[in-house]
This record gives C-alpha cells, sequence and structure tokens, in this order.
C-alpha cells in the first residue's frame, strides 16, 4: 500500500504517458505519416455522409439580396495560369464519356437552353466567403440533353488552365442550383472567372467550381481532382 | 494494484468527527428533497485539523465510460485544436473576405507550427474531420452514461446551486472560514463541469455549421450566420484551453486524489463521492 503522495506521482507519469504521443503528434505541423492512408479513409467516409446523409437535392442554398453582393473587383479569383487564361479559338464545350447523345455546346447553345439566376454566397476551403451573382443553364438541362448510361456516376471537368480538372457526384450535379455559368455579377465571365463557361454552384467550396471548362465527361469511376489529389476532400459540399 | 484488490468497493464513508467538507451523510440523505441544512447548523470543528491519521475508505467514484471518455477527449480536443488552429492560418480572419473583421486578438496571423496539426490546409482539415467523428461518438456516450445512470445529478447545475456557489466562492476568496458541504462535486465545479459539456455541444454544433453551411443553413442562421458562426467555433477553442488550464491546476491544488479516480476509478479522498 502506498500513500497518497506517491500514488499521484505514479499517476502524472500516467498521464504524461497519454498525453506525450498526443503532444509529440500536434507538434512540428506532422501531416500524419503513416496515418496518412487512414485519414483519406475517413475523408472518404466524410464525402459518402456529405453526399448520402446531408445532401438533399431540394433543399437549396439560402440567396442573397443583390445589395449584399462582395463588389466585383473584390471578389476573389483563383486560377493556376498567370496571366489568366484565354480561351482556345472555336471555343465549345465538349460533352461525352458514358452517355447516350454525346454533344458539342458553343456558348450560344448553352445560353439558349433554359436560364437561372441567383445571388448567393460563395465558401473557399480557406475560410472566407463573398456573395456573387450567377447566371447559367441549369447543369441538370445537360445532363438530361445527354442522356447519361445507367453506369454513369460521375462527372469529371476539364479545362484550359493547365491540367486543372475535378469530378462530381452526380447527385451535386443535378441539383437545381448547380449550374454552367457563363455570367457574374451581370457581365460575362471575363478571364478571372472562368469564361466563357464554368460551374457554379453554392452547395460546393469554390476548388469544386471548376473554371475555364473544356469537357464534360460522365464516368463510372470516381474522377480526382487537381487538389482532390494532393489531399483535399473530395466532395467539397457546403 | 493492491488497492483494487481490497474488499467492499461501494464503501460508503462512515461517520467521522474527521470531515470539515463532508456533511454526516445521513443528515445530507434526509434532508435531500429541501435546502440542506446550512454547514453553519453543523457543529464546525473550531479549527481544520489535518485528518491524515484518519484512513479514508477507498471508495468507486468514477464509472469506467467516463474515465475513458474523459481521456479520450483530452486526447482529441489536442489533436481538434492543434488543427484547427493549422486551418485558421490559410485565413486568419473573422468576416466577410475584404473585411471588415471582428475582433481577434490573432488577426492576420498565424500560430507556430509547433501547435498546429496537419502541415498545411488539407492535412489539418483531414485531421480535424476525422478525430470530429470520435469526438462526437465519446460525447454522446459519456451524456446517455449521464443520462441513463443518473449521474447527471451530481453534475448539472441547477437555479439552487446558486447561493451554494456563492458561498463556494467565499470561501475560496478566504471569506467564509469553513468549507461548505457538498456532494460529489461542490457547486462551482457543478457550474465548470455543466457549462463545459455546454461549451462542447456549442462546439460541435457551430463546427457542423460551418462544415455544411448550406446543408445545414438553419443551423448556420441560428448562429448569427457563417462569418459569426465561424467566429464562435474559434472562441470556443480558448475557453477550452482556459477550462483545462484551469481544470488541472485545481485538481493537484485542491484535490489530487481525484487525478488516481479519473485514472482506475477509485478514490481515496477528502471529498465524498456521492451526493
Amino acid at each position: 500500500m502506498t500513500d497518497d503522495r506517491s500514488l499521484s506521482r505514479r499517476d502524472l507519469f500516467r498521464l504524461g504517458m497519454v498525453a506525450g504521443p498526443a503532444a509529440l503528434a500536434a507538434s512540428c505541423g506532422w501531416q500524419g505519416g503513416p496515418l496518412m492512408p487512414k485519414l483519406n479513409s475517413i475523408s472518404l467516409f466524410n464525402d459518402w455522409v456529405g453526399e448520402k446523409i446531408l445532401l438533399r437535392n431540394g433543399r437549396l442554398a439560402p440567396v442573397y439580396p443583390v445589395s449584399k453582393r462582395t463588389p466585383s473587383h473584390l471578389f476573389p479569383s483563383y486560377a493556376l495560369t498567370n496571366p489568366r487564361p484565354e480561351p482556345p479559338a472555336g471555343w465549345a464545350l465538349n460533352v461525352g464519356g458514358l452517355v447516350s447523345k454525346p454533344a458539342v455546346l458553343t456558348l450560344e447553345m448553352i445560353e439558349a437552353l433554359p436560364r437561372v439566376t441567383y445571388t448567393v454566397k460563395h465558401h473557399c476551403v480557406e475560410g472566407w466567403s463573398a456573395i456573387a451573382t450567377w447566371t447559367g443553364a441549369p447543369l441538370s438541362a445537360i445532363i438530361n440533353m445527354v442522356e447519361p448510361k445507367p453506369e454513369a456516376k460521375y462527372l469529371r471537368f476539364d479545362t484550359f488552365d493547365h491540367n486543372y480538372y475535378n469530378g462530381w457526384d452526380l447527385k451535386s450535379a443535378m441539383h437545381p442550383q448547380t449550374l454552367l455559368a457563363y455570367s457574374f455579377n451581370g457581365g460575362p465571365l471575363g478571364a478571372a472567372h472562368g469564361g466563357p463557361v464554368r460551374v457554379y454552384s453554392p452547395i460546393k467550396l469554390g476548388y469544386k467550381l471548376t473554371k475555364y471548362l473544356t469537357s464534360l465527361t460522365f464516368t463510372a469511376e470516381r474522377p480526382g481532382g487537381y487538389w482532390e489529389d494532393q489531399g483535399y476532400p473530395w466532395l467539397g459540399g457546403v | 494494484m493492491t488497492d483494487d484488490a481490497q474488499p467492499a468497493p461501494e464503501t460508503k464513508p462512515e461517520p467521522k468527527p474527521e470531515p470539515v467538507v463532508e456533511p454526516a451523510p445521513a443528515v445530507e440523505a434526509a434532508a435531500a428533497p429541501v435546502e440542506p441544512a446550512p454547514a453553519a447548523i453543523q457543529p464546525e470543528p473550531p479549527a481544520p485539523v489535518p485528518v491524515k491519521a484518519t484512513k479514508r475508505p477507498l471508495v468507486k467514484r468514477h464509472h469506467g465510460i467516463v474515465r475513458i471518455t474523459h481521456w479520450l477527449n483530452a486526447v482529441l480536443l489536442l489533436g481538434m485544436i492543434a488543427s484547427g488552429l493549422q486551418i485558421y492560418g490559410a485565413f486568419p480572419h473573422f468576416g466577410p473576405r475584404n473585411g471588415p473583421y471582428l475582433p481577434n486578438p490573432w488577426d492576420g496571423k498565424k500560430f507556430p507550427e509547433s501547435v498546429r496539426l496537419g502541415g498545411w490546409l488539407a492535412g489539418g482539415l483531414n485531421w480535424h474531420f476525422a478525430l470530429a467523428w470520435p469526438f462526437v461518438a465519446g460525447g454522446l456516450a459519456y451524456l446517455l452514461y449521464l443520462i441513463t445512470s443518473g449521474e447527471w445529478r451530481s453534475l448539472l447545475f441547477r437555479p439552487r446551486d446558486i447561493p451554494r456557489a456563492i458561498q463556494m466562492q467565499l470561501y475560496y476568496l478566504r471569506l467564509r472560514r469553513e468549507h461548505p458541504p457538498q456532494g460529489k462535486h461542490n457547486a462551482l465545479q457543478k457550474g465548470a463541469y455543466s457549462f463545459i459539456i455546454f461549451l462542447a455541444i456549442i462546439s460541435v454544433l457551430t463546427g457542423f455549421a460551418i462544415y455544411k453551411p448550406a446543408q445545414l443553413s438553419w443551423l448556420t442562421a441560428l448562429f448569427g450566420g457563417y462569418e459569426l458562426t465561424r467566429y464562435w467555433h474559434f472562441w470556443a477553442v480558448w475557453i477550452f484551453i482556459a477550462f483545462s488550464i484551469v481544470h488541472v491546476l485545481l485538481v493537484f491544488l485542491v484535490d489530487p486524489a481525484s487525478l488516481r479516480s479519473m485514472i482506475t476509478g477509485w478514490y481515496r479522498g477528502r471529498f465524498p463521492s456521492h451526493d
């Protein structure tokens, strides 16, 4: 039998056994080392929760009055290419992959589709937000037009911005607020915001809203993505 | 461990002249529905005599679920905070992208690498979202245990604890000589523990609200919108850190025996282990 004093010293030692590795893990900006694959698997589980449980097709992200808009020149714009990439001559959007009716869409054809305009909040993975007005064709209209085959489960977006690419789940792509946008705050998208056509949706983080589109490809396998391949969450739903 | 082998686990402390802080259990039980007799009525020894001589009984103080979730929380919270500070560095402001920003002593600053977990934004996010699950699961297991076992009664701060908390504070300020009578926890402890559970719930809710501000927009709106929700989530961190420092200090200053009870479950200290 030991007295209270030495017991608490022994307990202190035990506490150290627990706290030590935790503190070590927290120090030095550790990424996870051998635990990295585990973390990525959990991230995939989080994607599953985000898509299958939290994402409701009918639930719309809040819309804002135009007066709440971030001034256009202050709305951040990121791209891999600097200066901002210009569309190749004779630009058109290729829609293909696992579909019955592949299509090549010019900007005029996309603009002729039903038109949606909303003012919504943009959420960046970094933690900032900004509000802007976007106009475009619902992506669901294009998906319905090309008739995906039953085995098509994902949508891959490719761009003329270096090697930037991105993958989406079809449920998010079919969301009524997911657009192929061609207008920012009432004007054209321009080189800063991904013109001539970009993906826009208030239900995904900014890095999922692929700019400078060249093609949409329906796939059975989950496409990666420029940032996702480096470790960012794949779903990126908000 | 030799102590655990000792028989008679749920030994109730026998009434003995010793406890300044322990009201005679029988009196406490009888007075339970009514306001318990104020300490002044109890005969107090003229001066608190050190009670080292009396061997106190070893009693079971903390259930296994409480101990496991407690230490799980300690580790998880450390990881959640470290990865959260990593995430913070990607946009070290609160408010819209171009301001105005909410008051924040760390505005525009990054935290040193030694307190960050994840290495870069993606790493921080993956750690944060991975640790969130066991944090929530542990919290739910703990709350479920509190409710089903009835242990919440000794922990939940209720209006009747207000005068007791004042008395306890007076004692700590040395404005009251004798330690007020208490059950498993004194009224200030009840306040602190009830508050920290509330804070954990707020942390989890604000966390989900900034994780899915569109899908859970009702929740985000409840906290005042995305930017404010992120702000509350950040302040919860500093309250957790302040709580933890005071918590650990008080363990060693007031009741070192309680550390053992949070590890083994068994307690041989000067406070009652049951209300």
